[in-house]
Order: C-alpha cells, then structure tokens, then sequence
C-alpha cells in the first residue's frame, strides 16, 4: 500500500468502525464487537506491515492542506515512538475488545459501548500519528470526550456520571491550557508542522516565552497522565467498566501525557527549568501513588493509585532528560502496558465472577479460580520489580539513572524517595497478589461462588503475561530494536548500545532494588498496623475538594451573569441603543463633523414632500396611540404603504412588491396575536424615565437620521454594482438584475437568508405547538373574549369571494414568480402574494375548514425547499463550477415561442417553497391557537348560559 | 426640500420613534418599535444606492443609466427577514404571556418597578 493510503487508512479505520457499529446499535453484542475487533485488528496488520521499514529509521509522512490560514494540515507521519504507541493501542486494544466481549452482558448497550471505545481508539491514533500539532490538539480533546462517554457509560450510577465529570472537567480543561501552549509553541517555532518544531529546539529554548509556553504545555500533560496535583480524577474515572479502565486507565489516554512529554522531548528537554518541574512532579506523583495505593481497599482504586504511580515514574525520568533513562522510559511503558493490563482485567473477573471487589472480603481465591491467581499474580510480580519480568529490569534501569542527578543540589535526594516509592510499589503489588489469591477467604459470600471465567475472559490478560515475562527473560531479542530506534526518536539522536538484560553485575541499583524488596515484603508483613494508622488520619478528599471548587466557580459565574444580564429587555436594549448613539457619534467626530457632502440634492415634488408629512404623523400617531392598540395597526400600514411608494419612486420595483406583501402579512399577524396579547392600556412608565427614554430616542433619530444625511449627499465610493449590471444578461441570463443578483451573483447569501427563514418558522412552531400544556395551556383554556366579534363567524360573501380569488391568484403568482428573472418578481415576493391568497382562507373559512383541505405540510415544504436550492447549487458542482453557479439556456417551445430555462429558476423554486412554508407556518399556528382559544371561550359561554337555564 | 432630506429625515423619525418605543416595558409596544426600527433600516441600506428616479435596474440594450440594483437585492430579503423576526418576536411574546400571564418585560414579577409610575392595576390612569 502506498504510505498516503497505509496512513489514512490507519486513523480512519477506527472511526469506520465507531461509525459502522452505531448504525447496527440495534443489532447483537458479537456484530459489535466483532466489528471492534475487525477494526482494531486490520488496524494492527498495517502497523505492523510497515514496522520493520520504520524501526529501520523510515520515517513515512503525508500532508494535506485542511485550514492552511491557521496552519492546520491534516498530517500524519509514523516514526518508532508513534510506531509503538500505535502498536499499543490497537494491541492492547485487541485484547480489551475480546475481553469486553465477555465481560459486559448481553443486554447491555455494547453498541454504545463498542462505537464509544472505538471513536476513543481512533482519536488516540491520531494523536500518536499527528505530524501537525494543531491536528494533535483535535484528536486530543476528542480524546477527552470520548473518554467522557466511556467513564460514564453506565448513566443510571451517579458515581460514574461524577467520574465522567470530572474527568472530562480536568483532562478537558488541561487540553484547554495545552492548545495554549502549543499555538506559543507554534508560533515561536514558526511552524505548526511537527518536524519542523523538533528541529527548532534552540529557537524555542532561546525564547523568552519559553517558561510560559513549557509550564503551559505541562499542565495539558500532568492533566492527561494524572499527575500530581492533578491526579485525583484517575481513581473516579474507575467507575467505567473494567475493560474501559483496562485500556483508557492503564495502556492507552493516561499515557498521552507522557507521550507528548517523549514526542516534544528535542524541544522542551534539557533545560534546567524542565528537568527541575518534571522531575519533581513525577517524584511526587511516584511516591503519592504508590502511598495511597497501599491502602485503598478497591481493587480498581490500589490498581489506579499504582498507575498514578507509574505514571509518575514515566514522567520522572523523562524529566531527567538523559539518553538512557528515556530508554529506561520507553521499556518501562511497554512493561507497564502489559502488566497492569493484565491486572486491570484480572481485577474485571474477580469483580464479574465473585461480585466484589473489596479486597476486605476477598483472598484465598488461588484455590478457586487458579488460571486467573496465576495470571494476576505473575503481573503483580511484574509490577513490583521482582526477577526474571520485565518490570525488573526497567525499575533497576530507572533506579540506576536516579544517581545521575542532583535535584535542589541534593544528590541523594531523587535516589532515596525513588527507592522509597519503589519499596511501596513492592508492598502494594505483592498485598494486591497474596491478599486476593492466597491466605484464608475472609468472607465466605463472595468465595463461594467464584471460579476461573471462560477462555474468552482469560484470554487476553494471559497473552499479556506471556509478554511480560518475555520481556524479562529475553528482553533484547524481543523488544531491543524497538526501544532503541523509540529511545532514538524521542531524543532525536541515534542511541548506543543498550544492553537490556537481567543481570547487570552487582551495582548499587541492584542494591537499592533488593533493598525495595525486602522492606516491601516487611512492610506487607506489618500492613495491617500501618493501615490502622493509616486510618486514622483523616486525609484531605479530592472530590470534595473539587466539588467546592466547582461549587464556587458556579456561584461567581452566575454572579456576573445575573450582574450583566440583567432580566430587565428595557435596560439591555438602552444600552444597546446608547451604545449605537455614541458610536455614530464617535463616528461623525472622527469624519472632521462634516454633515452636509457635496452631492446635489433632487427637487422634491408636491407629492413627495405629502407622503413624507403623512409619514411622519403617522409614526408620531403610533408612539402616541399606545392605548388603542388596533388603531396601531392602521397607522402601521400606513407607514408601510408610504415606504412602498417610496420604492415606487426611487425605482425598485422589486422592494415595492415585496414590502406590499410583507405588509400585507404583517398585519395579519399582528391582529391575529393581539386577538390574545391583553388590550388594556400599558402601564405608564414614570416621568424621568419616560424624559430618558425621548432624550436617547431623539438622539439616536437625529444620529441615523444625520448618517442618512451625510451619506445621501456624498458620491458612492467606486460601487461594485456595476458588476452585476454588467454582468447580468450575459452571465446571469436575466434582465432583471435584482432578482439575477438575488439567485445568482449572491445566491450563497439567499441561501443563508433562507435557511433562516425556515428556521424561524419552524421555532414558532415550536413555541406554538406546545402551548396546550402546562401554565400556558391553562390561560388559553380559560381565555375570555375581551373584544366584539361580529355574530357571522364565516361571512357568507367573504367566503365566497376568497373562494373565487384563490385560483386567480395562483396564476398570478405563477405569473409573478416566472417573470421573476427578467421583469420584476420572482420566489420572494410570488411566494407572498400565494401566502396571502391561502391565510385569505385561513380567515374566511376558518382555520379546520381550511387546514383539512392542506395537501402539503409547511414543514415538509421549508425542508424541501432548503434542499432544492442547496441541490441547485451542489448542482454546480458536478459540472466543475463553483458552488451556486447558474446555467440558463434558450429553447423554442411551440406555439409559446422561445422561452429561457436557468438552473437559476429551480434556485428561486426553493425560495418559494421556503418563504411559502414559513409564511404559512407561523400565520396558521397562530391562527389555531386563536381558534382554540375562540373554541375554549364558546364551550365557557355554553355552560354559562346551561347554568342560568337551570 | 429636496428627495435626499424627506428620505434622511423620516429615517431619524422612524428611528426615533423605533427607540423609544422598543424601551416601553411591554410586549406589544416593543414589537411595534422593532417593526417602525426595521422599516428605517432598509430605507437606510436602500439608501445606500442612493436616490434614483426612473431608472429600474431591469437591464436593456438601449438604456444606460440604472439604480443601483445591490442594495435593492440586500433590502429584498431584509424585509423579508424582518417579517420572520417580527412574527418569531410576536410569538414569543404570546407565548411569554400565556406562561406567565404578564406581557411585562422589564424583567420585574411586579408590573412595575418601584418608582417606575403606577404599579397597581387600580392606577391605570386614562393618560396616552
């Protein structure tokens, strides 16, 4: 396969599969994590294909232009650290797959469940294989999200939905912080391209923003991998199922932390800064968790405070910034995989086969369920260091390297708590072994049932062991070229000879090491004294913590929010309006104040200057006649008429058509919501704020009116127009250069004109429909009558008349609408003069006569008509046009002559239906409720006049 | 008086009149304010195209001179866009009474705010 392909098809796979499983969510637990397993399988196939060209030092890249103004490409590259992370997580990810299969039940949502792990699996992949670190922080945060939805896969636990929480609050914020960092790095590197910032280290360290930029990216790494302080959230994500904790917990998201720290190690490492915070975080974290870990009584919560402590040791020697203790780092996570892998689903079968996992009521299992004892118990040998395993030989790789450095100027210092949270880690594991496994049962209940699960369940943390083992006995001919060529890439430098093996001549790691051991089996001796004081102690509560500080964001948020937002729509727009006056102002003062430009004016005609004084009073009336709210109506319409002439004479045919019909619905619509607004006069707003209210009023009318002015008696800058006069016939196919400009030339904006239209014709829909419930429902049931209605409901010549008017009017609107591209018309306004003919039924017949006789929903034509006008323009495409591109042609018709047919004229068709649709939509369900309110107030008037009979 | 002052001047009035009602504490006289605002702010955008008389932008070989046809296309749909957002505002506010059976909207659960004029139904007083 070619690399392009090989690479996309990697990160793709996996989100195929997310996609794959949710679509058959309906269907059988095997479909779904048969086609996890699919996924994740082929996933490792091709990894596996190219690792030999990579461990070789091939580095395969691809790039593709996504966002190229940001500098965002859609980059992958696979070289040895990438290479065996994603070996990691489609491994590991394999077996966690196979595993689930046997650990959920099957009436379980494993849709969910498989679609969530696999959307995690491809977001991982595409951090390890980003080569753009724009790219890295996408797939980072959906990392955070998806690990969000599998901690708290199991909805009806509150712990798992507070896990979820949290995690998602602290990992999620971290990469918050983290996108900080990287876009500082970003542009102090000059490039966003991931090899190129590797080869910038000496920019970036000589950087002034280098502090910021490193404590920055840091704390999106301690968020990640658990790191103290931010480590509290890993023991509450355990609330996930086990497989999730197995993999997400243990091999996989928690390791994206260090992964970047190994990833960007050629630009942060090396400074004494870096060394002295990563070190001394992992060394706190190491020992914390290794502390804690001795204690807890959850078998999941002793396995993530030891990953919290693991972690820490990653994190610990990379901060060292040496050669070989990244080497020591690298071993240590394939070591690390495998064991607590193993451990996190040896502790998923205790907990499926005994129903517990308090390590208080259990032991003595090695006798019950002896595969699992021995599986659980060779990883927990290789969590605690011991000979021939793996995790020997990496902890005496990490305990000789600790004498490489002086932290604070304290040689001692990182050596002596290394080998003190080394002893501890002996201590946990070796407690987590013998107390679940060997010894007595402390309770009887939970031994009684136990027994080895099926093959499907042990499976996998067997093979894990295997690995484990492996890797101590012959660590270089299993892995030696793999932890060479990743020691290389993280550090950018070829590595020497690395000699893993497990007997290095006696040296004073070996020391320290059995020194670990010995106290660790004699604290494991004396446990249950030191828990007893342990105990009593009572020790500060992450999740308290955390609530009250979420707690106290909360309340401060919504402090500000009540303290800017006020409730008041009368303060908001005043200021909002005060804010208009100053910037026109503002404006006016900067232009030198020059009100009066240079254009000649036009004579105003006797007619005009007539029109403009009815203009007037009729606002002034409307200000005025608050208290009768019908007689608004009128003096409404009459403005609007004014405008319409107005259009008439400033020659745009088209507005005037348009605002007619506008007007026309408008007022209906009005009417028809003051049939149920109150009629009785507004309250009176007091003097001061009423002399406020004209002050600003006859400042922002003499600010725009001003604008206006100026901008009338000034020439035009070089308009644009000219383009689409000239352009119009010969480009667009019409004469009519409005409507060209409308379907054609802007025809992106139409379409986003649209869309909003229909959209908000459909959330009056949603605000009417509902009104039957609730508070709402009640008023209208009891609404009264308030206004005289005249005894004929359905006026005899009325009906009649908008009976005979609805076909003319029809054919006027075909008329109107096909005329549209070369004389005025068009979808706009044909589409308000049909509405009006059908709400003239509305208002003639009623609303159920009417609606019974509706062929087509108005939902059914806004959604069509979205999608005719989105299909016109994607039309355009298939012919390798731009979006939106029109054609039109002319053909001879018989008997009707030569007609023009545009693709622009199916553009203008989903307008139509569009307006059409939500024209119609808000006018009926508004003219329902009324109807139902009308009915509602009968029915009162009914029982009322049945009392009086009585 | 010429074209250009009757346009300039009933958009400040429109304006003016838009302002001062849309700072009115009900639903109805708010809704009327955004219609008379709306109705200055296409005249203003149209405007922009300056005043043309007798020359609609409807191409012709013979005919040179043309309105300017760009504000007339924005306008168009700036109407009808207003009518959508006055009916989506009317029916909020229909619904906002039928909930709470107040159309206030100075944000008080008393009809007035204390200072703000008569505030009891008793003290209507017949004053426009």
């Amino acid at each position: 396969m070619a690399v392009p392909l090989t690479l996309y098809t990697l990160v793709v796979l996996p989100f195929l599969a997310a996609l794959l499983i949710a679509f058959g969510s309906d269907r059988g637990r095997a479909l779904h994590s048969g086609l996890a397993a699919a996924g994740s399988a082929l996933g490792l196939a091709i990894v596996l294909a190219v690792a030999g060209r990579v461990i070789g030092g091939e580095v395969l890249a691809v790039s593709a232009p996504w966002v190229p103004g940001i500098g965002l490409d859609f980059s992958l590259m696979i070289d040895p650290l990438g290479l065996m992370f994603a070996g990691l997580i489609l491994g590991i990810g394999l077996l966690v797959v196979i595993f689930g299969h046997f650990y959920l039940a099957s009436g379980e949502a494993t849709g969910r469940f498989f679609a969530s792990l696999m959307l995690f699996q491809g977001a991982m992949l595409g951090i390890v294989l980003s080569g753009n670190v724009l790219l890295l922080l996408v797939f980072w945060e959906l990392t955070s999200l998806s690990s969000f939805l599998l901690i708290g896969f199991w909805r009806d636990k509150a712990e798992a939905r507070q896990g979820a929480r949290m995690a998602l609050a602290v990992t999620g914020g971290g990469g918050l912080v983290l996108i900080a960092g990287m876009v500082l790095l970003g542009s102090i590197a000059g490039s966003f391209d991931l090899m190129t910032i590797l080869q910038r280290g000496d920019i970036v360290q000589a950087s002034p923003l280098y502090p910021v930029m490193l404590v920055l990216i840091l704390i999106g790494c301690f968020t990640k991998s658990a790191q103290f302080p931010f480590h509290f959230w890993l023991p509450h994500a355990m609330a996930a199922p086990t497989p999730v904790s197995a993999y997400l917990h243990s091999a996989t998201m928690v390791k994206a932390g260090v992964f970047l720290l190994a990833r960007l190690w050629p630009v942060l490492a090396g400074t004494d800064l870096y060394t002295v915070i990563v070190t001394s975080v992992g060394l706190i974290t190491m020992l914390l968790g290794a502390w804690v870990a001795l204690f807890k009584h959850d078998l999941k919560g002793i396995l993530a405070y030891s990953t919290i402590s693991q972690l820490g040791l990653l994190v610990m020697l990379l901060g060292f910034s040496l050669e070989m203790a990244a080497v020591a780092a690298v071993l240590h996570i394939l070591n690390h995989a495998a064991f607590k892998a193993a451990l996190f689903m040896s502790a998923g079968i205790v907990d499926h086969e005994t129903g517990t996992r308090d390590i208080r009521r259990l032991g003595g299992l090695a006798k019950v369920m002896p595969i699992t004892a021995v599986v659980a118990t060779i990883a927990a040998a290789a969590m605690a260091g011991l000979p021939p395993l793996g995790g020997f030989i990496s902890k005496e790789m990490m305990l000789d390297e600790t004498l490489q450095i002086s932290l604070f100027g304290l040689p001692w210092l990182v050596p002596v708590v290394a080998t003190v949270a080394a002893t501890l880690s002996v201590a946990y594991s070796l407690r987590l072994a013998i107390h679940l496994f060997f010894g007595k049962p402390r309770d009887p209940v939970p031994h009684a049932k136990a027994h080895d699960p099926g093959i499907g369940m042990w499976a996998s943390p067997a093979f894990l062991v295997i690995l484990a083992v492996l890797l101590g006995l012959v660590p270089m001919a299993l892995a030696g070229p793999l932890v060479g060529s990743v020691a290389g890439a993280v550090t950018g430098a070829p590595v020497g000879y690395l000699g893993l093996s497990l007997w290095h001549g006696v040296n004073l790691a070996l020391g320290m090491s059995m020194a670990a051991v010995a106290i660790g089996v004699l604290l494991l001796w004396r446990h249950a004294g030191i828990l007893r004081r342990y105990e009593a102690v009572r020790h500060l509560d992450a999740k308290e913590m955390f609530d009250r500080a979420m707690g106290l964001a909360d309340r401060q948020v919504r402090k500000l929010i009540v303290a800017t937002h006020t409730p008041s729509l009368q303060m908001m727009l005043f200021a909002t309006f005060a804010v208009i006056v100053v910037l026109i102002t503002e404006g006016a003062l900067t232009g030198g104040g020059n009100l009066t430009g240079t254009r000649a004016g036009q004579p105003a005609s006797a007619v005009a200057i007539i029109a403009w004084a009815l203009l007037i009073a009729a606002t002034i009336a409307v200000v005025l006649a608050q208290r009768q709210r019908f007689l608004v109506l009128i003096y409404i319409s009459v403005i609007g008429l004014i405008i319409t002439l107005a259009f008439v004479h400033f020659s745009a045919p088209d507005l005037a058509l348009t605002q007619i019909s506008v007007e026309v619905v408008t007022i209906l619509l009005l009417l028809l919501a003051l049939n149920l607004l109150p009629k009785t006069p507004p309250l009176l707003s007091s003097n001061p704020r009423r002399i406020r209210d004209v002050l600003l009023a006859i400042g922002g009318g003499l600010g725009v009116g001003g604008a206006a002015w100026a901008m009338l008696t000034r020439n035009p800058n070089d308009p644009i127009s000219s383009f689409h006069l000239a352009n119009s016939y010969s480009g667009g196919g019409g004469t009519n250069v409005v409507n060209v400009t409308l379907v054609d030339f802007r025809a992106f904006d139409t379409l986003g004109e649209i869309i909003v239209l229909g959209i908000a014709g459909l959330a009056i829909f949603a605000l009417l429909d509902t009104t039957a419930r609730g508070a709402a429902g009640a008023r209208l049931r009891s609404w009264q009558e308030d206004m005289p209605h005249s005894p004929e409901r359905h006026p005899l010549m009325f009906v009649m008349a908008t009976r005979i008017l609805l076909p003319l009017v029809l054919a006027a609107g075909i008329y109107i609408f096909l005329r549209g591209h070369n004389q005025p018309g068009g979808g706009f306004i044909a589409a308000l003069v049909v509405a009006i003919a059908f709400l003239l039924q509305y208002l003639a017949s009623g609303f159920d006569w009417t609606d019974a006789r509706r062929r087509v929903g108005e939902h059914m034509l806004i959604a069509s008509g979205v999608l005719i006008a989105m299909a016109t323009g994607l039309g355009s495409l298939l012919f390798g046009a731009n979006f939106l591109t029109s054609a039109f042609g002319y053909f001879q018709v018989p008997l009707v002559g030569e007609v023009e047919l545009a693709t622009a004229l199916l553009f203008d068709i989903g307008v139509f239906a569009v307006v059409f649709g939500a024209v119609m939509l808000a006018l009926a369900q508004l003219s329902q409720i009324s109807q139902r309110a009308a009915r509602a107030h009968a029915a009162q008037v009914e029982a009322q006049q049945q009392e009086d009979q009585r | 008086m010429t074209l250009e002052f009757l346009v300039a001047s009933s958009i400040g009035v429109l304006v003016a009149g838009g302002i001062y009602l849309a700072l009115r504490g009900r639903t109805f006289q708010v809704v009327l304010g955004l219609t008379l605002f709306s109705y200055a702010v296409n005249l203003f955008l149209f405007a922009s195209g300056r005043l043309t008389l007798n020359a609609p932008p409807i191409w012709s070989k013979t005919v040179s001179d043309y309105a300017d046809p760009l504000p007339q296309a924005l306008v168009l749909t700036a109407i009808v866009i207003t009518f959508g957002m006055t009916a989506f505002a009317v029916v909020l506010a229909l619904r906002s009474f039928l909930e709470t059976g107040s159309d206030q909207v100075d944000g008080d659960d008393a009809p007035c705010a204390p200072g703000d004029g008569p505030s009891a139904d008793a003290r209507r007083e017949p004053r426009a």
